[in-house]
């Protein structure tokens, strides 16, 4: 569908509107309105990724207050398990398709879901678990989940996991363009993101706001004494907060990975920190609210480009993180866990 | 550990602090004789000019740790940006130097020394910056905004074209001093000045840090992290001090910018990652929240000990762990470790072990009446705030 359609004055891609002579560091300043189409297309998949990445550490954050700084490795160590497992262990390199494209694909995900919820349970055990117990202070939570990060990823970046360099991923789904919109070709493996993103999305709302464990997840986030007193499990709950944030970093690694092919040990860093900003942009603790704040990073840092050069792309990020702080700090929708 | 080590130990501590001034002049005489005490029949491993350099290495890395020190150790902030302070000293004093070609920015082209003072403040007012807007954050807000700073300084540097993008600035002329009949050349043939030019810059961080910490301002910053809504209920101005520990933790970056860029001559963005915030990190909570030797020795287990360790192995893998990035997963390991078991770090802070002993003497009150205040805090329940 062409812009267009939809209202827009949509100039020719080819024209460059030089807004100003402003000399900006020796860069002027021109905005290419050309890319308004492209940009959207590309924000809205990045920012996919970001949601699905920031349900996890909003989920963390509604129960617990706490950021899970370790949520990053999370996030890699599900990708980096279907590497290991539908790359190494069952050889799979050559495109497929049919069902048998669908069945691996679900599976490779399932997996990926399932490598990362087991990854973010044993971070809860080992490194939240025994401060919680003690009564430790927050900068004592901070400093753990720092190092379970640290040591994940440094680990994976060792020679008898994956090395230093860019592994290729389990070529399973070849990439091929599946439709274009807004003068961009959208492949079918970004396409698949989006979709993943959104059923992820519906799935954990209706889960949190329609089962009993649900509910007791809700009602940690309102007041942690006063669920346990109601006879909740807190560390059963937290436990599986963490099952499900860690599962849903699982799928985004692998759609990630899926997407650009590839593997390496500290793909998780850049990705974190931004899902983290979406996750403040749409207010912490709020499921919806990391949705939205996802999808909107994605748009802000690449709707940037249209007037900003690429390579400040996270630097717009990371300011927008910085602004969303200082302005707004509950988010855009408030820290809210239920709907 | 029994309570008889204990006071032998305290007692040596006691003995220390009232020596005065003089301890001051006994560590830089210590420090002063460590290049000869790293001589080949002395010590194995790590001599020449290379356990020069890295000497040199360390030296500014305590200096890196020791501000650091005082922003998560003394006031209880969580900076994962701090060698964002670094790089902004080290620039400064690039682009205030003759450095470069004839093409490169200048700000001014001063002398180097002329440059230090710059390279503390513009330090100290980065951390006013960054520190004004988000103190009044909770904590864990204000680590990921400074982890963000540090990538925005990073990433700024690596696409501005007056700092040459990711190129870096090269040529940064060395310090010389040609004053009073004195002739010190810095540079690559003497390597030992560099070690003394470190000396007296390491000793003025920890006397200011020191006279802070028993000063009025470090019993706010006390106040700050054990409990921040009643320091603020008893009158305690908590944005202001915050600030202050931001801009004085700051301070010693600055010099250690300045230092390292002089030095090194050639500086790059890619030679300030992230990691390196990191691993400041770990060197101040290994080695003890707040506490100054424990500063020391945390920055000598991060540069020295990895090195060591290379050495012995001639660089090959030691248990499949590369030398140089495998040491982080350790560190990483560490910090969870020490959170866990030692959240006073291996040489906690007297102030920091009193509070945390009394914590748990509180709960001993009721079965017996004898103090505990020499109980080291492993053993202790620490009565710290709560997380949920």
């Amino acid at each position: 569908m062409p812009l267009g359609a939809l209202g827009f004055i949509v100039p020719p891609a080819e024209s460059r509107v030089h807004v100003s002579d402003l000399n900006l560091w020796g860069r002027r300043l021109d905005c290419n309105f050309g890319l308004v189409g492209p940009t959207f297309v590309t924000g809205i998949i990045l920012g996919s990724i970001y949601a699905l990445i920031a349900l996890g550490y909003t989920m963390v954050y509604g129960v617990l207050k706490l950021i899970n700084f370790a949520h990053d490795a999370v996030f890699a160590v599900g990708a980096v398990g279907v590497f290991y497992i539908f790359g190494e262990w069952f050889g799979i390199t050559e495109p497929m398709s049919g069902p048998g494209l669908l069945f691996v694909l679900l599976a490779s995900l399932l997996v990926g879901g399932i490598v990362s919820a087991l990854g973010a349970a044993l971070l809860e055990r080992a490194a939240y678990r025994p401060l919680r117990k003690r009564g430790a202070a927050r900068l004592s939570f901070l400093i753990s989940a720092i190092g379970a990060s640290f040591f994940v990823t440094y680990m994976m970046q060792q020679g008898f996991l994956l090395g230093p360099g860019k592994r290729g991923f389990p070529g399973f789904m070849a990439t091929q363009p599946a439709f274009r919109l807004f003068d961009s070709t959208v492949t079918n493996t970004k396409f698949l993101t989006v979709i993943a993103a959104l059923l992820c999305f519906v799935v954990l709302d209706r889960f949190v706001n329609q089962t009993k464990t649900g509910r007791s997840i809700r009602a940690l986030s309102e007041d942690i004494v006063a669920s346990q007193l109601m006879g909740v499990n807190i560390d059963r709950v937290i436990l599986t907060t963490f099952l499900i944030g860690g599962f849903f970093g699982g799928v985004a690694g692998t759609l990630y990975s899926l997407q650009f092919g590839f593997v390496v040990w500290n793909m998780g860093f850049i990705q974190g920190l931004k899902a983290f900003t979406a996750a403040v942009l749409g207010g912490i603790g709020n499921i919806r609210g990391a949705m939205i704040g996802g999808i909107m990073l994605g748009l802000i840092e690449n709707m940037s480009t249209i007037c900003i050069g690429a390579e400040w792309k996270n630097v717009i990020a990371f300011s927008v993180l910085v602004l969303v702080l200082i302005l707004r700090p509950t988010g855009l929708l408030g820290e809210r866990i239920g709907g | 550990m029994s309570t008889r080590e204990n006071n032998s130990s305290n007692f040596i501590v006691a003995g220390w602090e009232k020596l005065g001034f003089v301890r001051y002049l006994i560590a830089a005489a210590f420090m002063w004789s460590i290049p000869i005490l790293m001589d080949k029949d002395i010590f194995p491993v790590l001599n020449g000019s290379k356990g020069i350099n890295i000497l040199f290495i360390t030296g500014y890395w305590i200096l890196l740790s020791l501000g650091l020190s005082v922003v998560v150790g003394l006031a209880g902030l969580l900076d994962l940006g701090y060698i964002a302070f670094f790089m902004l000293g080290a620039y400064t004093t690039a682009l205030m130097t003759a450095s470069g070609g004839p093409d490169q920015f200048h700000i001014v082209t001063w002398p180097t020394w002329a440059a230090l003072p710059f390279a503390i403040l513009v330090a100290m007012s980065a951390g006013l910056l960054i520190g004004a807007p988000t103190l009044r954050l909770r904590g864990d807000y204000l680590a990921i905004v400074t982890l963000g700073f540090h990538e925005i300084v990073r990433q700024s540097a690596l696409n501005l074209a007056i700092v040459n993008q990711s190129r870096g600035i090269a040529g940064i002329p060395n310090p010389s001093i040609h004053m009073l009949g004195i002739n010190l050349d810095f540079g690559l043939e003497n390597e030992l000045y560099w070690w003394y030019l470190l000396i007296p810059a390491i000793l003025a961080a920890v006397i200011m840090i020191k006279r802070l910490d028993n000063s009025r301002v470090g019993r706010y910053w006390t106040a700050i992290r054990e409990d921040e809504v009643a320091a603020a209920a008893m009158g305690v101005p908590v944005v202001k001090m915050k600030l202050w520990a931001f801009v004085i933790g700051a301070s010693t970056s600055g010099v250690a910018g300045w230092i390292y860029a002089v030095n090194i001559s050639y500086i790059a963005p890619n030679s300030f990652p992230l990691l390196q915030s990191i691993l400041v990190l770990c060197a101040v909570v290994i080695g003890g929240l707040g506490s100054i030797a424990g500063a020391v020795l945390g920055a000598v287990l991060i540069t020295t000990l990895p090195e060591v360790v290379r050495e012995l192995s001639n660089g090959k893998e030691i248990l499949g762990f590369d030398p140089e990035t495998g040491r982080i997963a350790i560190f990483g390991l560490a910090l969870i470790i020490v959170m866990i078991y030692r959240p006073g770090g291996l040489l906690a802070a007297k102030r920091r072990r009193t509070e945390l002993s009394e914590a748990g003497a509180a709960d001993a009150v009721v079965t017996s009446d004898t103090t505990v205040v020499d109980e080291v805090i492993d053993e202790r329940p620490a009565g710290e705030d709560e997380v949920h």
